[in-house]
């Protein structure tokens, strides 16, 4: 290694330790912000690590985020919290694995739309279930579990999204989603297994996103359907991987850390028109930077026309 | 790979260094009451919210200042409001409360609106030990989390205590021989249906009511009246609709098309509204409902007023949640000028031991719950009475059989 990657990976162990040890000396609001910032960069570059290289906009994320969140609302008071967690992962396969099999054929706008209904379809299952069945609406999250213990679970998580991410895209796996990302014709002319590539993929992306459910739901205590499965997570955590840039690993962290520091700030400065002001930013992010801040800084720092590198919906 | 690396650290450094940035604040001398409260103002919750709470939160703010202020030892301290949006979102309810308690140190928090939202900022609430008076929540949860956190008073009470207490009033209207024993029921498919129906049925059951019908529609049903027409053909003595606002204007809406009227109507959430009184003006004679108060009581008619004359389009206030509010503001208020000082934890024990003089009566809370709640209503004569518990003050005798309903 040379100085400059050893100065590199020390400046990032260093980094990770003051981000460690920030419950020790952050107030309960930048706690709190901070679990934001880590929720969000999770759920960003676990949707980018999928919708990057295959360039398939999922909106099911709060699909799996909700069935995590259920998953701890069900189990949290009955089994050890690894357990729950562990559970919740391998639901969030399952039920990726699924749901891939079966749509991942499609493709562009049918896969869109689609993921749009899953997280619907998983929210009515849910209700006529509780509805029908066990005629309770509403489940108590009375688990002994910390702001601290979420900050740091979520930093834990952080940290396993980056590495699995990073290692992916360097293993055949990653390079095969380039390849059906560019032309799935090709890819399978090459002899690439392309639904397994793309399956397996949407299954590692879904784990996280559930685990990212799971670990928040202690924070909010009560959980209902219409709480586990809020739209606005899907596109909150698509504009962001946008605005960062979903075809680089860390594109979508670069996305959504801004974004959420500046949600925060709207709620706080502006309260009653803080929505509005986040639907135009969506608007100009669309509009004004279609491959992100990290397609905008290669632009400029390279000087070399890009190819179109957001995930775009295939017709 | 070299490039990565760096950028990667890069971020991870920048995150430290916007995390662990803090802004100092300069001490300032008590010359104002720090009051903060985080609404829904947009989301599904805004309706409720700005029927139930605002107008109450508001309005207790201004009358307050116009006295000169909350009264701590011998000098009157005016109340500065510090107020977000929690946009119906638990996330962003908890978020906005930590902002609120950490960021904008404020002396005291209201309560967001409805019981998801309340459950949610419970610990946060609990943890920096700040009283809360949840005047909008439903959860049959209360006396355990009374006890989970002894901040927090549940003055709005269970579901259960919802349906035993209209149970109880069909068993009583049936031994007078007002009402025979068939039941129709509706719920919606949705936390408050789910519960009271639960609660409901094996008390019909204990009772030896038949439950004839018993039906769940999913939110946001728009067409109604297949439900209302299957009640209809069985003929049911009593008809009970566990439901929310808008389908308690449509089942309304529906039954008064069909001629389905019942000797019991009672309709859920929204019955009590001043919205619905507007809709359907005379029509709403003899309809019961969740809620009530005691629409006698010479302090909830000064309320009435003083709450419409300071609403901007005198806007009349609900007649359950919204009484419970103000309530729970002059019980804070009490609490806080007994105690003479910003200290929480002698307000908090105010509350619990304290008895408070209020426009809902007396109230002395045990266990950190009311003793007494109003459950079933009636339309009665233009406004909504409470009838049950019987035994309440001011409890009104029920109009029953329902009158007819009128063309509009």
């Amino acid at each position: 290694m040379s100085p400059t990657q050893i100065a590199a990976l020390l400046a990032a162990g260093l980094g990770l330790v003051v981000l460690a040890l920030l419950p020790y000396y952050a107030d309960a609001y930048y706690l709190s912000l901070a679990i934001s910032l880590l929720q969000f960069t999770v759920l960003a570059t676990a949707w980018g690590m999928f919708s990057g290289p295959t360039r398939y906009v999922s909106l099911a994320t709060t699909a799996f985020f909700g069935v995590g969140a259920y998953t701890v609302a069900v189990l949290g008071e009955v089994l050890a919290w690894p357990l729950v967690l562990l559970i919740a992962t391998a639901i969030g396969a399952l039920m990726a694995m699924v749901v891939g099999i079966s749509t991942l054929r499609l493709s562009g706008l049918h896969f869109v739309i689609f993921t749009f209904g899953l997280a619907e379809l998983v929210r009515q299952l849910v209700i006529w279930y509780e509805v029908n069945k066990t005629r309770v609406l509403g489940r108590y999250v009375f688990v002994d579990i910390t702001q601290n213990d979420i900050y740091w679970q979520l930093l834990a998580l952080a940290v396993a999204v980056f590495a699995i991410g990073w290692l992916i895209a360097r293993s055949r796996l990653g390079f095969a989603l380039r390849i059906i990302g560019e032309d799935e014709t090709v890819a399978k002319h090459c002899g690439i297994n392309v639904t397994l590539a793309k399956v397996t993929l949407f299954a590692i992306s879904a784990v996280f996103i559930t685990l990212v459910g799971a670990i928040m739901a202690p924070r909010w205590t009560y959980i209902e359907p219409s709480i586990a499965f809020n739209p606005t997570i899907s596109f909150q955590v698509v504009i962001m991987a946008l605005l960062g840039g979903a075809h680089r690993l860390w594109g979508p962290a670069v996305g959504a850390i801004p974004l959420t520091l500046l949600f925060e700030f709207l709620s706080a400065r502006f309260p009653s028109t803080s929505t509005l002001i986040i639907g135009i930013v969506f608007l100009l992010i669309v509009y004004a930077l279609p491959s992100g801040v990290v397609g905008l800084w290669e632009r400029v720092s390279r000087r070399k026309p890009e190819p179109p590198a957001a995930p775009q919906v295939q017709t | 790979m070299f490039s990565s690396v760096t950028r990667l650290a890069a971020g991870l450094v920048a995150i430290a260094g916007v995390a662990s940035f803090s802004a100092v604040e300069p001490a300032l001398a008590q010359t104002s009451i720090k009051i903060g409260y985080a609404l829904s103002r947009t989301g599904p919750n805004a309706g409720g919210a700005a029927v139930t709470t605002l107008p109450n939160y508001e309005m207790w703010v201004k009358e307050v200042n116009a006295a000169g202020g909350l009264k701590l030892g011998d000098k009157r301290v005016p109340i500065e409001v510090v107020q977000y949006d929690d946009r119906s979102s638990a996330e962003e309810a908890a978020k906005a409360l930590d902002r609120l308690i950490t960021q904008d140190k404020v002396d005291f928090i209201l309560p967001p609106w409805g019981t998801g939202l309340n459950l949610a900022v419970g610990p946060i609430l609990n943890k920096a030990g700040y009283p809360h008076l949840a005047s909008t929540a439903v959860t049959d949860r209360a006396p355990e989390l009374a006890k989970r956190w002894p901040n927090s008073f549940w003055l709005l009470g269970t579901s259960a205590g919802a349906s035993n207490t209209l149970v109880e009033l069909l068993v009583k209207l049936r031994g007078e021989g007002k009402i025979g024993d068939t039941v129709a029921m509706v719920s919606v498919a949705d936390g408050f249906g789910i519960d009271l129906s639960a609660a409901a049925r094996p008390a019909l059951a204990k009772a030896n009511f038949k439950l004839a019908y018993d039906k769940t529609y999913p939110v946001g049903t728009q067409d109604l009246s297949p439900l209302v027409n299957e009640a209809k053909a069985l003929n049911p003595d009593v008809f009970i609709a566990f439901s929310y606002p808008p389908d308690t204007l449509g089942i309304t809406e529906q039954a008064r098309i069909a001629g389905f009227n019942p000797k019991i109507f009672y309709t859920g959430v929204g019955t009590a509204f001043p919205l619905y009184k507007g809709k359907f003006g005379a029509n709403t004679e003899g309809v019961m409902g969740i809620g009530g108060w005691s629409g006698d009581s010479a302090a909830i008619k000064d309320y009435l007023a003083r709450h419409k004359a300071a609403s901007a389009n005198g806007a009349e206030p609900d007649r359950w949640a919204s009484a419970v509010t103000y309530a729970s503001l002059q019980m804070l208020q009490q609490a806080i000028e007994r105690v003479g000082k910003i200290d929480r934890a002698a307000v908090i024990k105010d509350l619990q031991t304290g008895t408070f003089d209020t426009v809902i009566g007396k109230v002395k809370l045990e266990n950190n719950l009311p003793t007494k709640y109003w459950w079933v209503g009636q339309w009665q004569g233009g406004d909504f009475y409470g009838v049950g518990p019987a035994s309440n003050e001011g409890a009104r005798a029920p109009v029953v059989p329902k009158p007819a309903w009128k063309a509009p």
